[in-house]
């Protein structure tokens, strides 16, 4: 569905303009690919399929958001990319394809990440040399003990061939690059001296010191205030646009979404529901998820005191999954007899982007157990 | 189907002290220790129903026998449980006794039968005990774990030495307990200036080398005071010296649940002082409590062994682990009459099985903790 | 300045929207907080001397009125929450009135009362927590955790109580039955109704919501606003709702105040400020909300600098080291509360000549999408970084 190696425009007009419908354009060979995956959580209690048979594609140069709700899996999905689920988790099936050209110093890797060892040398290369992660709390990522220089010092020293004293000047040079101020001083800084905001864009220069071609960020905006998210946002914006960084941005937060991602995943309860442009799922969504989720948040715009529209119920306990597909108890659009007995397949129909629903196609899941 | 949403909505309703027996019962060796627990408990609050002959019984001529066993097999053959005779016979080099097994005397081992009169749980004047031996001539009833110096059965010693030391255990954290949960409470609830001097004398307490202080104390005590003063005495020594930790625990789970937003609901919708603190912040944290005592027992336990052992705490005729254990101080004991080390053994045990059954309870006890 | 009542609503509201719901409730008000100032001791050394203080709530003044929701917003550290728990004494304020119109007609100071006297009081504000895991007891049921106020205020049978708590359970859309049941057995979306319920067993005529749907995920957040709207319309209640979220404070209020290090910015009628926002805060904060729509990407603004320290905040208006506009005298000078326009109070000495961007009338037609944030139009210039020197418009 996506072959064209030009970029997507990113002029709104000109966008605006282009047919919504039309299959979308996505830049290059995708980098990423994730066919299949499944992480399950083997409790007490029971098996908890916490990520359920997920695929997408993350291409070159673009930003892929995932958005759902807690539970449905999106964090979980990026931690078993990086390897990092922890026990009682495992991956159980799928694939993770995960394809760099040469450059940039490195040579090419062709490698499917879900058959490397959790802890071998293969996937601690990639894990921060390749791929890295911006997480959700910034103060975790960083020791208290050790200035934050000397921290993006010890991971450059880690994935790259050079000296201490070229590895402070990347440093400096990525703390610049982040937009903190008087970069020289911040570097004999300790986390716990930074404010939030500057302390997020230590985490970025933390995750960019290697040039990562992929970076994940967890929810990076979750635990700070507004007016300092709209510098962090601005500032990825900025990274993609300027670098052709590639990222996995993984939020709750349909507007953020909005403002950034170029591609969107919307996932409930360990499944993709629906995946596609942004413009598509903002304009013309086809899931009753989807739809749900975008009416049921309040809108600067909107009349003020009216009743939302909802979905009703609640998310179930990961569980009680129920059968077929995930979201037919709580959907207005539910068919009985279809939706709680298979769960639908992702498809597209008409050219328009692949969505898991039986109100828009026939197919179902063939390996529904 | 049916079954799932039944167990589903059990667990809806079920309150937090089934939530915590049920997560309880998944650590089996922890179940295992709570049975353990048991049946030394059962020991303690009758030990005269589990011996075999009067603990304090001496006998010149009986010094030194080896364990007995219970035997199961005879001339190759299955038979009742039973157990061999012993022949002493003195060696003529060393003059010492040396016991042989006797194998065409067999006493069989009968359950409830008579023996010496004893008032069960100090009440009910009855002659029955747990185990006996068939025509066992008096005074030469064999001995399940040998006999110490003075000729005296270890296996009644033990059961009664069980009682003291358990209950000094018991005793001694109850006491701590109590002065923890008071002090504790009122610094964690209170806080400001109460909070700091309460504080205060806590780590002065816990300052202090507290065998030096155990010494001194013990020592202190009159040679002339009878065993069961003595007994209180070392077990309120003990709890003076062991409540500074609960407190802390204590104290520091009021000032927790003080800023919980659920005591702060309950302050808002005008509950008093006593209600929230009863209704909500020690209920909250009675499993935690609950947890930490099992893990003081031991403790307290060991240290009045510790004490006995050095001649300091419990003095004979009283019969403790310490007391037992103190038999077995010399070389010469340990090489020639090894099974005076047994109630080191059952010490061991009865220490371990309460570190993991608190263990298993402090784990089972909040299972809202993550 | 401000021992006149900066919130009191004037007389007759202009309607914007013609939509009878939208009018700000007038009428005596409930409650008036006078001067509330909180501050919290930062002690240090061995003998936990008070080295300084934390300003968390600096002098704050405000009316709720019979049947209004009130939304105190801002970002985190701003003051809003120790606000709200000064106004219920769930913490003790420094200084100040917190004046309370009680149901027989009588006005009590609630900073001044004592716990015996609050008791009382609490029957008539309650309070709505933020995290519906913490602020339920996990050891009691529903039965014992609703009924609680009703026990505590007097209600000893416990038949009265159970058709009481059936009654409140009905009232937030959960089913009577679950009245046995344990927090555990409830998501988060439920558990806040509980919440609710607790809150409301009493009849409370003042409910302060702190950060009330936060914690919820999108899809129950909405439910949540909705129950709340709701249970304000049918039993005439007011809200002090505590917020951080623009667009829900947007949702659900009809006045708002903006606080910024333990201050008010800005107070006005909701539809009043988010169109013509007088404090170049407020401004910052409306362009900094993403909206969720993909064509109005360039609108996103962050406002450079951190947040003011409470401990240590900066000389004059606490806002200046962050604001554009900022000039000598907001340096110097600490700029009082003001009423602008009839309802409309803000602090800042620049309000009458600045023409700051408010949210355009994206609702009400197509080309409200070209203007994303459309400005007024006198002033085409004035979101940019350098101070503008129009006259006053």
């Amino acid at each position: 569905m996506q072959q064209t190696p030009t970029r997507t425009d990113r002029d709104p007009d000109r966008a605006r303009d282009a047919d919504r419908t039309a299959a979308p354009e996505r830049p290059g060979e995708p980098i990423l690919s994730v066919r299949g995956l499944k992480t399950h959580f083997a409790t007490d209690e029971g098996v908890v399929r916490a990520v359920d048979g997920v695929d997408f594609d993350l291409h070159p140069g673009e930003v892929l958001g995932i958005v759902g709700e807690s539970g449905c899996g999106k964090s979980i999905t990026m931690k078993s990319v990086m390897r990092l689920v922890q026990h009682p988790g495992r991956i159980v099936a799928g694939e993770i394809r995960y394809r760099r050209p040469a450059g940039d110093g490195k040579k090419a890797i062709d490698v499917d990440l879900a058959t490397l060892r959790p802890q071998g040398r293969a996937i601690r290369r990639i894990r921060g040399g390749d791929i890295a992660l911006i997480p959700q709390e910034p103060m975790a990522s960083f020791s208290p003990l050790h200035s934050i220089g000397d921290q993006i010092v010890e991971a450059i020293l880690l994935h790259q061939r050079v000296g201490r004293r070229e590895a402070k000047r990347i440093a400096i040079e990525k703390l610049a690059e982040v937009g903190m101020p008087n970069p020289q001083q911040r570097f004999d800084a300790y986390s716990w001296q930074l404010s939030g905001g500057l302390r997020q864009r230590a985490v970025i220069a933390l995750a960019l010191s290697c040039n990562p071609s992929v970076l994940v960020a967890d929810e990076p905006t979750t635990a700070i205030d507004v007016t300092t998210q709209a510098q962090v946002l601005e500032l990825l914006k900025d990274l993609q646009r300027d670098h052709g960084s590639s990222i996995v941005f993984i939020t709750h937060d349909l507007g953020v979404i909005a403002q950034l991602a170029d591609h969107v995943v919307v996932m409930y309860l360990g499944r993709v529901m629906e995946q596609g442009p942004v413009r598509d799922i903002f304009h013309a969504p086809q899931h009753p998820y989807t739809r749900a989720l975008l009416q049921s948040v309040p809108s600067l715009h909107a009349e003020p005191r009216v009743a939302l529209p909802t979905v009703s119920g609640s998310i179930p306990h990961p569980l009680h999954r129920p059968t077929g597909c995930p979201f037919h108890p709580r959907c207005p659009d539910a068919m009985p007899g279809r939706c709680d007995v298979a769960m639908p397949a992702m498809a597209s129909v008409d050219g328009r982007p692949p969505v898991a629903c039986f109100l828009h196609h026939d197919q179902a899941e063939e390996d529904a157990a | 189907m049916a079954a799932k949403t039944d167990a589903t909505s059990q667990v809806y309703v079920a309150p937090a002290w089934k939530m915590t027996w049920w997560r309880f019962r998944k650590h089996k060796l922890a179940v295992f220790c709570l049975w353990l627990i048991g049946l030394i408990a059962l020991i303690s609050i009758s030990p005269q129903f589990f011996a075999t002959t009067d603990p304090y019984a001496t006998s010149a001529r009986r010094a030194y026998i080896p364990t007995q066993f219970i035997r199961v097999v005879h001339d190759g053959q299955l038979t009742m449980p039973f157990v061999y005779g012993v022949v002493g016979e003195r060696n003529q080099r060393t003059l010492r006794m040396e016991w042989v097994i006797d194998d065409e005397v067999r006493y069989p081992v009968r359950f409830f039968v008579r023996g010496f009169e004893y008032r069960f749980l100090g009440l009910i004047p009855t002659d029955r005990h747990l185990i006996g031996f068939a025509g066992a001539p008096p005074g030469e009833t064999p001995a399940l774990l040998g006999t110490d110096r003075l000729g005296r059965d270890q296996w009644s010693r033990l059961m009664y030495g069980t009682q003291i030391s358990m209950s000094i255990g018991l005793v001694a954290v109850a006491l701590s307990t109590l002065l923890g949960i008071i002090l504790g409470g009122i610094s964690g609830y209170f806080g400001g200036l109460t909070d700091n001097i309460i504080q205060r004398i806590i780590e002065l307490l816990q300052a202090l080398p507290p065998i030096p202080v155990w010494l001194a104390l013990s020592a202190a005590l009159p040679r002339t005071w009878p065993v069961t003063l003595v007994y209180f005495a070392i077990t309120i020594i003990l709890a003076l010296l062991g409540w500074t930790r609960l407190a802390r625990e204590v104290r520091g789970r009021f000032l927790s649940l003080r800023e919980e937003d659920f005591v702060t609901a309950a302050r808002l919708v005008g509950a008093s002082r006593v209600r929230i603190i009863f209704s909500h912040m020690v209920p909250s944290f009675t499993s935690h409590i609950i947890a930490a005592v099992t893990l003081a027992i031991p403790l307290m336990i060991l240290n009045e062994t510790f004490l006995s052992f050095l001649g300091l705490g419990l003095r004979p005729p009283a019969i403790s682990w310490g007391v037992m254990l103190q038999e077995a101080q010399n070389l010469q004991s340990v090489v020639n009459a090894p099974w005076l080390l047994l109630p080191g053994a059952f010490v061991i045990i009865a220490v371990l099985a309460l570190n993991i059954l608190g263990d298993g309870l402090r784990d089972a006890a909040d299972p809202y903790a993550n | 300045m401000s021992e006149t009542a900066p919130g009191s609503a004037p007389a007759e509201r202009t309607d914007h929207r013609g939509d009878g719901d939208d009018r700000v409730p007038g009428g005596p008000p409930l409650l008036q907080v006078r001067n509330l100032k909180k501050h919290f001791p930062i002690t240090g050394g061995f003998f936990q001397r008070v080295v300084g203080q934390v300003r968390a709530v600096d002098d704050v003044s405000f009316d709720v009125h019979e049947g209004e929701i009130l939304s105190l917003v801002g970002e985190s550290g701003c003051g809003k929450t120790t606000t709200a728990r000064c106004v219920l004494r769930a913490l003790d304020p420094t200084a100040g009135e917190v004046l309370f119109r009680r149901a027989d007609g009588e006005t009590v100071d609630v900073a001044k009362l004592r716990e015996s006297e609050l008791r009382p009081l609490w029957r008539e504000m309650q309070m709505i927590f933020q995290d519906p895991f913490g602020s339920l007891n996990p050891r009691k049921n529903l039965l014992e955790i609703i009924g609680e106020p009703l026990y505590v205020q007097g209600v000893t049978s416990r038949q009265a109580r159970m058709d009481r708590v059936a009654e409140l359970l009905n009232l937030v859309g959960l089913r009577p039955e679950y009245m046995h049941r344990f927090p555990h057995a409830f998501s988060g979306g439920q558990r806040q109704r509980v919440v609710i319920a607790r809150a409301l067993a009493l009849e409370p005529r003042l409910v302060v919501a702190d950060e009330a749907v936060s914690a919820l995920d999108v899809s129950v957040q909405a439910q949540i606003l909705n129950l709340l709207l709701d249970l304000q319309r049918r039993l005439n209640l007011s809200y002090l709702f505590v917020a951080h979220d623009l667009s829900i404070v947007k949702h659900i209020s009809h006045r708002v105040a903006v606080m910024y290090v333990g201050k008010i910015a800005e107070l006005a009628p909701t539809d009043d400020l988010f169109r013509r926002p007088k404090h170049p805060y407020t401004s910052a904060l409306m362009k900094a909300v993403p909206v969720a729509d993909p064509d109005h990407r360039a609108a996103l603004q962050g406002l450079p600098g951190e947040v003011a320290n409470p401990a240590d905040p900066p000389s004059g208006c606490y806002f200046h080291p962050r604001c554009p506009f900022a000039e000598e005298r907001c340096r110097t000078e600490t700029p009082q509360l003001r009423e602008l326009a009839p309802g409309h109070h803000v602090s800042c000495h620049r309000a009458e000549e600045l023409d700051l961007d408010g949210i355009g009338d994206l609702e009400s037609g197509g080309d409200g999408a070209e203007r994303p944030f459309g400005r007024a139009p006198a002033a085409p210039a004035s979101a940019d970084a350098a101070p503008p020197a129009e006259g006053p418009s």
